[in-house]
C-alpha cells in the first residue's frame, strides 16, 4: 500500500489542517490489526477529543502522529513536518508535544531539568532552557516547585510538569493520551479548567485521548468516538456552545444532551463486546 | 507511596540504638568469653591466640601487617577499578548491539562460574605476578557490574524513551541523559557487590600466589604465618582483612545513599 495521491484541492485545503490522516491501519509484529483504516483530519487550532472503549486504537493512533510508530498503511500528515510519514517511516515529530498517561518523569532529576529536556535535547542553550522552563512551569501554575524533585509532588502536580514539559517548545499540536485518567476527579476537574484555560489562550491544536464521556464533550469542540479493535471512526459529534466554557457548562442541559449523545455513539462499540 | 511511611513504621531512636547495640554486646560477649576459654583451660597461642593477644600482635607487628594491608588494598582497588569500568563498559556495548551480546555473553558466564582458585594458577603462569593478582579480582568482581548494568539499561521507561524519540535525541543524548540515570541504582548496587568481591578475588590469587614467595598482601601474610605457626599473626591479617570488607562495604553503600538518596525509593527508604 503506497501513499494516497492528494488532489489539488486538497492540497489547498491542506494549509489549514494541523494533522490528517487517510487510510491509516497499523497491524503490529503479532498480526494484531489495531487500527483503521481511519481517516481524520484536525484544522489548526481545533480541540479534539479521541474517544473508544480501551484496546481500540486511540493511543495507537496518537502514537502514529507524533511520529513514535510508522503506520502499516496509508498517509499521516502533520503540519509542519516535512513531508509525509509514509509506511515504515518515522519521523520524530518537530512541533508536537506529547502528554503521556503517566507523567512520565525522570526521577533523577528536578522539576526544572525535567521541563528543560527537550529544549536541552534541541540544543537549546542552558540559560534560555532555564527561563523557558521556569516560563512553562509559571504557565500551570508550578512557579514555586522548579527545584523539587517529581517524587515530592502529588500526582496532580506530577501531571502538571508533563503538561508544562510538552509545552516549552511551543509546539502547535498537543497531543494527550489519557492525561488525566489517573487522577482522582476533583483534581481532573482543576486540570480539565486550566487545559481549557490554556488552549484559549495558546490556541494550538490539541488532540485529546480519553475514555471519559463527560470530559470529552467538557473539552473539546469536536468529539470522535470510535469503535472497538481495529479503531475505526464510528461518529464525529461537534459540540457548540457558548464560549469560554466554565464550570456552569458542566451542570447546564446543552452538556448533558451532548453526553448523551455520545455516549448513544459510544454503545455500539462496547454492546458487542464481553463485560470482561 | 504516601502510604509506605507508616506500613515499614519509621524506627524511633530508641530502636535504632537497639539494633547499634544489640550486635556490638554479642560481639563483645564473644570476646570476653573467648578470652576467658583461653586463659582457664591456658590453651597455647599456637593452637588458640586470645583476642588480647591477638590485638597485642597486631600492634607489635603492625609495620609489617600495615605494609601488607596497603598491599592488599591496592590490589583490590585496582582490581575494583578494572571491573567497574570494564562492567559497565562491556554492558554499554552489549546494549548497543545484540551481535555482540550473543557472541560473548556465554564467556562472561563461564568466567563467571569457573572457580577463580582453580583460574589464579594458570594465570600466574602466563602473567606477571602483580597483574596476574589484579586479573584475579577483575574476574570474581565483573560479573555483578556486568549483569546489573545491563539489567538497568533495559529497564528504561518505555514512554521516556518515547520523549526522547519524539525530541529527536541523539544515542549518545540518550544514552547520557536518559540510560545511564535510569540505570544508576542497579550500577551501584553491583558496584557494591563488586567491592567485596574484588578483596576475595585479591586473597585468593595472594594465597595462590603465595608459594611463589614474592607477595606481601595480608592473605600472603596469612599463609606465610601458617607455615610458622605464627597464629596469633595469622588472626591479626584475618581481623584486618574482615575490616578492610566492612569498611569497602560501607563506604559503597554510603556513595550509592548519598547519590541516590533524592530519589531513588531504595535511598528514601532508610531516610523516611
Amino acid at each position: 500500500m503506497s501513499s494516497v495521491k492528494t488532489s489539488a484541492g486538497v492540497e489547498a485545503g491542506l494549509t489549514a489542517l494541523a494533522v490528517s490522516l487517510r487510510g491509516v491501519t497499523k497491524t503490529y509484529d503479532n498480526g494484531v490489526m489495531a487500527l483503521g483504516p481511519l481517516d481524520l483530519a484536525v484544522r489548526k487550532g481545533e480541540f479534539i477529543s479521541l474517544l473508544g472503549p480501551s484496546g481500540c486504537g486511540k493511543s495507537t493512533a496518537l502514537r502514529l502522529i507524533a511520529g513514535l510508530s510508522a503506520p502499516s498503511s496509508g498517509t499521516v500528515r502533520v503540519a509542519r513536518h516535512e513531508g509525509e510519514v509514509q509506511p515504515g517511516h518515522v519521523q520524530p515529530g518537530h512541533g508536537i508535544g506529547f502528554v503521556f498517561q503517566e507523567p512520565t518523569l525522570m526521577p533523577w532529576t528536578s522539576v526544572r531539568e525535567n521541563v528543560r529536556l527537550p529544549l536541552k535535547l534541541g540544543g537549546i542553550p542552558k540559560a534560555e532552557g532555564r527561563a523557558r522552563a521556569d516560563a512553562a512551569l509559571a504557565s500551570v501554575g508550578l512557579a514555586d516547585f522548579a527545584d523539587a524533585f517529581p517524587r515530592e509532588l502529588s500526582g496532580g502536580m506530577k501531571m502538571r510538569v508533563s503538561l508544562a514539559r510538552a509545552l516549552v517548545t511551543d509546539p502547535d499540536i498537543l497531543l494527550m493520551d489519557e492525561p488525566f485518567a489517573a487522577l482522582d476527579e476533583i483534581t481532573r476537574f482543576r486540570l480539565n479548567n486550566d487545559l481549557l484555560a490554556l488552549w484559549r489562550g495558546l490556541r494550538k491544536t490539541v488532540i485529546f485521548v480519553t475514555h471519559s464521556v463527560f470530559e470529552s464533550v467538557y473539552l473539546s469542540q469536536r468529539v470522535v468516538v470510535m469503535t472497538a479493535r481495529p479503531g475505526r471512526i464510528q461518529a464525529d459529534i461537534r459540540i457548540e456552545t457558548v464560549e469560554p466554557r466554565g464550570e456552569e457548562f458542566r451542570t447546564s442541559a446543552a452538556y448533558s444532551d451532548y453526553c448523551r449523545k455520545v455516549s448513544a455513539a459510544l454503545a455500539p462499540s462496547y454492546s458487542g463486546q464481553s463485560v470482561l | 507511596m504516601n502510604a509506605q511511611p507508616s506500613i515499614t513504621a519509621k524506627p524511633s531512636g530508641a530502636q535504632r540504638a537497639v539494633r547499634f547495640v544489640l550486635p556490638v554486646v554479642v560481639f563483645a560477649a564473644g570476646l570476653l568469653a573467648w578470652e576467658l576459654v583461653v586463659r582457664i583451660k591456658e590453651i597455647p597461642p599456637y593452637v588458640l591466640p586470645a583476642p588480647s593477644a591477638i590485638f597485642l600482635t597486631l600492634i607489635k607487628d603492625w609495620a609489617v601487617l600495615s605494609q601488607s594491608l596497603a598491599t592488599t588494598l591496592l590490589t583490590t582497588l585496582e582490581g575494583f577499578v578494572a571491573a567497574s569500568l570494564g562492567g559497565i563498559a562491556l554492558a554499554l556495548l552489549f546494549n548497543q548491539s545484540k551481535w555482540v551480546e550473543y557472541s560473548l555473553f556465554p564467556y562472561a558466564v563461564v568466567l563467571q562460574v569457573t572457580p577463580v582458585i582453580a583460574i589464579a594458577p594458570l594465570l600466574l603462569i602466563y602473567l606477571e605476578q602483580q597483574t596476574a593478582v589484579v586479573v584475579c579480582a577483575f574476574i570474581v568482581a565483573f560479573f555483578p557490574v556486568l549483569s546489573n548494568t545491563t539489567l538497568g539499561l533495559n529497564s528504561v521507561d518505555r514512554n521516556l524513551a518515547g520523549l526522547f524519540q519524539l525530541y529527536g535525541a541523539s544515542p549518545p543524548q540518550t544514552l547520557r541523559f536518559l540510560k545511564l540515570p535510569a540505570a544508576l541504582p542497579y550500577i551501584l548496587g553491583g558496584l557494591r557487590i563488586a567491592g567485596g568481591l574484588s578483596l576475595i578475588g585479591a586473597v585468593v590469587a595472594e594465597i595462590a600466589a603465595g608459594t611463589a614467595g614474592a607477595g606481601s598482601g595480608l592473605a600472603y601474610r596469612i599463609a606465610e604465618s601458617g607455615y610458622r605457626l605464627n597464629i596469633p599473626r595469622m588472626f591479626a591479617a584475618l581481623l584486618l582483612l574482615s575490616l578492610a570488607g566492612i569498611v569497602i562495604y560501607g563506604v559503597l553503600a554510603l556513595v550509592s545513599h548519598l547519590v541516590l538518596r533524592r530519589w531513588h525509593e531504595s535511598a528514601l527508604g532508610k531516610e523516611n
